[in-house]
Parts: structure tokens; C-alpha cells; sequence
């Protein structure tokens, strides 16, 4: 799918709303390839729909460029870009049916009417509306009208379809349900897809690959597996998925681990050796709460062991998340699949427990 | 169970006796008396029931209408009258509402102050003051001589244009309520839309703004066409010979001849004439109206 020239280039983007205040967007460089699932992804405020706007024309940047398929995008209005957004309200015409909306790009392009007819009756098909085309949107459930705004914004196939939070409006099982059949339907036409969201798990289980935004920059970005296992920072440790975070220092290393001496854990923590452990430098070991193992006995498996006591259960159905007070009072969150039927984990509060990580669990950050 | 459910009823009846009271009322006694002969007496009519139990209903007053042709034209003045008044204060009115929606937050409320400022002022003092302002020594005249652009005054008071000028200066703020109303519930978003499916954005307002604005568009010319077209005020200190209306007529009729039965028939007609229409425009578009 991929060529010379990435589909999208994005260079060193900046965007300020007042002269003096911080950048909205400051100084973000991105390349996407045609056919991608690319989400951007951070909390509220850190730039990621300021720049989705900015690539659909509604904003213009201070600084930097964008580039579709070559072509400078400074002096194109949103109404000649060859871009399609999805906006987070959706934003369908009340007084236009269904069927009048998903054909509303098409009647302003000037396409005979025979055609758009034809176009817009598979984009319904597409998206599962073919029964409710006379309807109005008032008259569609929050489902319905996020397929009908998805088909509005697919029917001109861009070069560039942008998404704002498209599943942040529907309730949590619908939500669930709609991640497959947006990428179901992005595989079946092709296009390429740029998503903002806040929720990690939306990007992760979508996105081909993942930016993850912080105070207008982009803090990392890669495969959601790799964003995921081997977050660059702090910031994008604790943003992806929940994170115990071991404050200490490297002592030194030793056959391909790095020991590094925490007081917080109480004690030594081995973890595999990464390139900027420079011993006596102050760094955080991060360990995702699944990858801990809670047993009664102290086991020899592993270097990293460390005592400590329930003080928190939380029942979460397919888990339970528990939360240990080590020596230090520091917290450690665990993570505990419920695979027997009637005991849930087992542990009960005040019990004094051994925790447990591989060296290979723990991720050595120094930012 | 009763008592529980007389509130609501009271609720739904108060607005009925209201209108019952004070709009229905009214209105079936200037019917009534639409049917009945001058007298000399008072009142100055005879009574509908005679005092021997005879419904006694003249249909003369109606056929008077239609055999003097003042009548006619008079109605055919005033609607006309109101139609190009009420299309140029939605030509006015549109860009005013439209510029208050636009306008930054903190500018809006003093904006829509200015609107309804007039108000503060008494109406027939404000239509005064357009006599001053247009009369043959007033104030645009002075300028216009002083200022060496013409030598003798310029004919601008008691004509189709003062008249004009003063309907259409009296009823904006009517205008532009509703349709600022209509335009401020308008999300911007869907303007976005327009544009990123490629409307430029003359065609995001035709195809967008404008029918989402249209039961603004609706109610305010309504509100404006309506009173217009009965207004008496405004062509009588404006106008002239030429701008007879049937307001005008009606007051003649009551205060002049005191006709009672005559004018009463004038304003049961004008009131078929303009309400019959306006329904069924009503039902025909199917917007819902304030």
C-alpha cells in the first residue's frame, strides 16, 4: 500500500491561540502512509483535535506544513481539501434525511443525480442504514446517526478521512461493538483513517499505529503493542493502561540485566539492560499490574520479590485489581485474571503476600 | 382523584379563558355588530335580537364593502403595503440577526440592548420624530440645502417612501427577535460540515443556514406583516393621500362617520382576509410556530 511519498506529511506543526499563551500544537512532525489506521491519542487539552483540525482547513497554523500526496495544503480551504472529517457530534443536517445527508458532499461536487443515487445506497449498505434512508436524523438512535455521519464523510472517498472522538458519544457497549466494524469498514474502502481519542483502549484496539500526544507534542509514537511494552516516559507509561511506577537509582549492571537499588520497592530491582542506564542516575521502573504474579510462599523464580499486604480488592468480573501496601507504604496495583468460577482471587485484606515480576517485566524510563 | 387531576387542567385552561375572555369575546362583539344597522342612540346600532325574539341580521354592511371600491383598494394598499415593508425589514433584519449571533460573547447582550432600545421611547413619540427628521424644514432637508446638493426641499414626508420608511423602522426589532432566536440555536459545527463536504460558504448559507433559519424567517415575518397590514399610526402621521389604508378607513368609519356597523365589518374582513391565508401558509410549510 505504501509509496514513495507518504500520503500525509506533517512538519513541525505549530498552532498558538493567543500570542504569549503555550502552543496549542507545538512544533508536531508526523508521517502517514496511505491505508493506515492512525490514531492520535492523549488527554483533553494536548493538541490532538487542534491538529485534526488544522488538517481539515478549519485552523490555520502558525508554523510548519501539511502535505497530502505532495500538495501544500496552506492555501486549500476546508471545502477543496481532499480530506473527510467526522465530527465528535456528528454534526448531520437536522432538516435533510438520511439519505439526503450521506449524498450531501456529492450534490456539491455537481454528480449526476443517477449516481449519487447508486453511491449513496451502498454507502447505506456499508453501514447497515439501507432500511432508514427517508428517515430523519432526529428520528435515529445515537448508533445510527454515528454510521450515518461515518457514510456522509466516507461517500466523497478521501484521500484523508479524519475522526473526532467518533465513539465517545455512543454508551460503552455499543462503543465496544462499533471498534470492529470501523475497521471492518476502513479494510473494505481503503481509505486512510486519522482518529483523535482519549481512550486508550479505542486506539489500541483499532489503530495500525498509535501517536500518543502530551501539552501539544507527541510524546511517542509506534504500534500500539510497542507504545504499550515499551513506553518512552513516565507520561506515556501511566496515560497507556495503568502502571506501577518504582522510583530508585542504578546501582549497576550485570549480564544483560541493570540493577537498579530502590528504596520504594525495598530492595534491588532487576530488569534488562536498556542504553541510557548510566549508573547512579535517577530512574523509574515501570511494571504493568498483569505482569506481577501475588503468591502466599516466597518463590525463587525470579530476583524480583518483595513482601507486602492486601490492602484493596476490586471485584471487576473477568478481573480483579488489587492494591498491596509494600514496606515502603507504597502502593502496587495488581491485576488478577478470575479463572476459577467461586473463590475469586483468593486473597483476602491484611494477608501478607509475596509479589513477583520477571526482569523482563519491568521497564527502565528515565523521563 | 379529582382534585388530583384539576391542575393540569387548570394549567392547559388558564391560557384558553385568557384568549377566550379577552381575544374571543371582543372579537364576536364587533361580530355582532358587523350584523346590525346604524342608529341614532346608544349605542349607535341596533340590536341583533329584537325585543320580540327576531334575529334581525343585516348583511348590508358586507355588500356596502364590496360596492365602494375605496375599501378595496384601501385593503389592497395595506397588504401590499405590509408585503414590501415586512421583505425589506427581512432584507434588514437577517444580516442584524445574523451579525449579534457572530458577534464575540461579551458584544452580544449589548447588541441585542440597542435592538430592543427603541422600546424605552414611546412609539408615537419615535414616529413624531420621523416627521422632524423628513418634513421640508427638517433635519435632511437643512443638510442637503446647506450643503448646496439641492436648492429647493426634497419631497420626502406623507408619501409611499416616509410611510415606508417608518413601518419598516418600527417593526425591525420584530424581525430581528425571532430571527436571532432561530440563527442562535444554529450549531457552527454544521457550517464546518458544509464546508469540509465541499460547500463554499455562499452555498453553506443557502443550503444550511437558510432552511434551518426559516421558522425564524417564518414567525418574524408574521409578526411584522400582521400589525403592519392594520397599522393606522404610522400612515397617518407619514403618509398622504396616496397611502390610504384600511386602518386609516376603519378609524374614519368608528370616529368620523360612527359608523359602528360598517367599521366593525371592515375589520371582521380584514381579519378573513389576512388569518385564512396565514393559516393555511401555516399548513403548508408545517413549521412550528411561536
Amino acid at each position: 500500500m505504501s509509496e514513495a511519498a507518504p500520503h500525509l506529511l506533517i512538519e513541525a506543526l505549530v498552532k498558538r491561540f493567543a500570542p504569549g499563551q503555550a502552543a496549542a500544537v507545538d512544533g508536531v512532525s508526523l508521517a502517514i502512509e496511505k491505508g493506515e489506521f492512525f490514531a492520535l491519542l492523549g488527554p483533553s487539552g494536548c493538541g490532538k483535535t487542534t491538529l485534526l483540525r488544522m488538517l481539515a482547513g478549519f485552523e490555520v497554523p502558525d508554523e510548519g506544513r501539511v502535505l497530502i500526496d505532495g500538495a501544500d495544503m496552506a492555501r486549500v480551504p476546508p471545502y477543496a481539501r481532499p480530506t473527510n472529517m467526522m465530527f465528535q457530534s456528528y454534526a448531520l443536517f437536522p432538516h435533510l434525511t438520511v439519505e439526503r445527508n450521506v449524498g450531501f458532499g456529492l450534490r456539491q461536487d455537481g454528480v449526476a443525480k443517477e449516481e449519487i443515487g447508486r453511491r449513496v445506497a451502498s454507502m447505506l449498505d456499508l453501514v447497515k442504514l439501507g432500511r432508514h434512508a427517508a428517515r430523519k436524523p432526529h428520528q435515529l438512535s445515537g448508533g445510527e446517526r454515528q454510521r450515518v455521519a461515518l457514510a456522509r464523510a466516507l461517500i466523497k472517498e478521501p484521500k484523508l478521512l479524519l475522526l473526532d472522538e467518533p465513539l465517545t458519544a455512543l454508551d460503552r457497549k455499543l462503543r465496544e461493538d462499533t471498534r470492529g466494524e470501523l475497521v471492518r469498514i476502513q479494510r473494505s474502502v481503503g481509505i486512510t483513517f486519522l482518529m483523535v481519542t482519549h481512550d486508550q483502549e479505542e486506539a489500541m484496539s483499532m489503530a495500525t499505529r498509535i501517536a500518543v500526544m502530551s501539552q501539544g507534542k507527541i510524546a511517542q509514537m509506534g504500534p500500539p503493542a510497542s507504545v504499550y511494552e515499551s513506553p518512552a516516559n513516565r507520561f506515556v507509561a501511566g496515560f497507556l493502561g495503568s502502571v506501577n511506577l518504582l522510583e530508585g537509582r542504578v546501582k549497576g549492571a550485570e549480564g544483560g540485566t541493570v540493577l537498579i537499588e530502590s528504596p520504594e520497592a525495598g530492595g534491588v530491582l532487576t530488569t534488562l539492560s536498556s542504553s541510557d542506564t548510566i549508573p547512579g542516575r535517577e530512574v523509574w521502573v515501570a511494571v504493568r499490574p498483569e505482569k506481577i504474579t501475588l503468591s502466599r510462599e516466597e518463590s525463587a523464580a525470579t530476583p524480583n520479590r518483595f513482601a507486602g499486604r492486601v490492602r484493596a480488592s476490586a471485584y471487576r468480573g473477568e478481573v480483579s485489581t488489587l492494591e498491596i501496601a509494600l514496606a515502603s507504604g507504597k502502593t502496587m496495583r495488581v491485576l488478577l485474571p478470575n479463572s476459577a468460577r467461586e473463590s475469586g482471587t483468593g486473597f483476602s485484606y491484611d494477608e501478607p503476600v509475596w509479589l513477583s515480576f520477571p526482569p523482563q517485566a519491568g521497564v527502565v524510563l528515565t523521563q | 382523584m379529582t382534585e388530583r387531576r384539576f391542575g393540569p387542567l387548570a394549567v392547559v385552561a388558564l391560557p384558553y379563558a385568557w384568549l377566550a375572555l379577552f381575544f374571543l369575546v371582543p372579537f364576536l362583539i364587533v361580530l355582532k355588530i358587523s350584523f346590525a344597522e346604524t342608529a341614532i342612540g346608544i349605542p349607535p346600532y341596533t340590536p341583533l335580537i329584537t325585543p320580540d325574539l327576531h334575529l334581525d341580521l343585516h348583511a348590508a354592511n358586507y355588500e356596502f364593502l364590496t360596492s365602494d371600491a375605496l375599501y378595496a383598494f384601501a385593503y389592497g394598499n395595506s397588504v401590499k403595503f405590509a408585503l414590501i415593508c415586512t421583505f425589506l425589514a427581512l432584507l434588514l433584519g437577517y444580516p442584524m440577526a445574523y451579525g449579534i449571533v457572530r458577534a464575540p460573547e461579551r458584544w452580544r447582550g449589548f447588541l441585542l440592548m440597542l435592538v430592543i432600545l427603541p422600546f424605552w421611547t414611546s412609539f408615537l413619540i419615535r414616529v413624531y420624530a420621523w416627521m422632524g427628521i423628513l418634513s421640508d424644514n427638517g433635519l435632511i432637508n437643512q443638510a442637503l440645502i446647506g450643503l448646496g446638493l439641492v436648492s429647493a426641499p426634497v419631497k420626502l414626508l406623507n408619501n409611499a417612501f416616509s410611510v415606508g420608511l417608518g413601518m419598516v423602522y418600527s417593526y425591525l426589532p420584530f424581525m430581528v427577535l425571532p430571527l436571532y432566536a432561530a440563527l442562535e440555536k444554529l450549531d457552527p459545527t454544521l457550517l464546518e460540515a458544509a464546508a469540509d463536504l465541499g460547500c463554499r460558504p455562499w452555498r453553506a448559507f443557502v443550503r444550511v443556514t437558510l432552511p434551518l433559519s426559516l421558522p425564524g424567517i417564518i414567525a418574524g415575518s408574521l409578526l411584522v406583516f400582521i400589525p403592519m397590514c392594520g397599522e393606522f399610526v404610522i400612515p397617518e402621521l407619514l403618509g398622504g393621500p396616496g397611502t390610504l389604508m384600511i386602518g386609516k378607513v376603519l378609524w374614519d368609519e368608528f370616529f368620523s362617520n360612527h359608523d359602528w356597523p360598517v367599521a366593525a365589518s371592515v375589520a371582521v374582513a380584514m381579519l378573513a382576509l389576512l388569518a385564512i391565508p396565514i393559516a393555511m401558509v401555516r399548513r403548508l410549510l408545517q413549521v412550528d410556530l411561536p
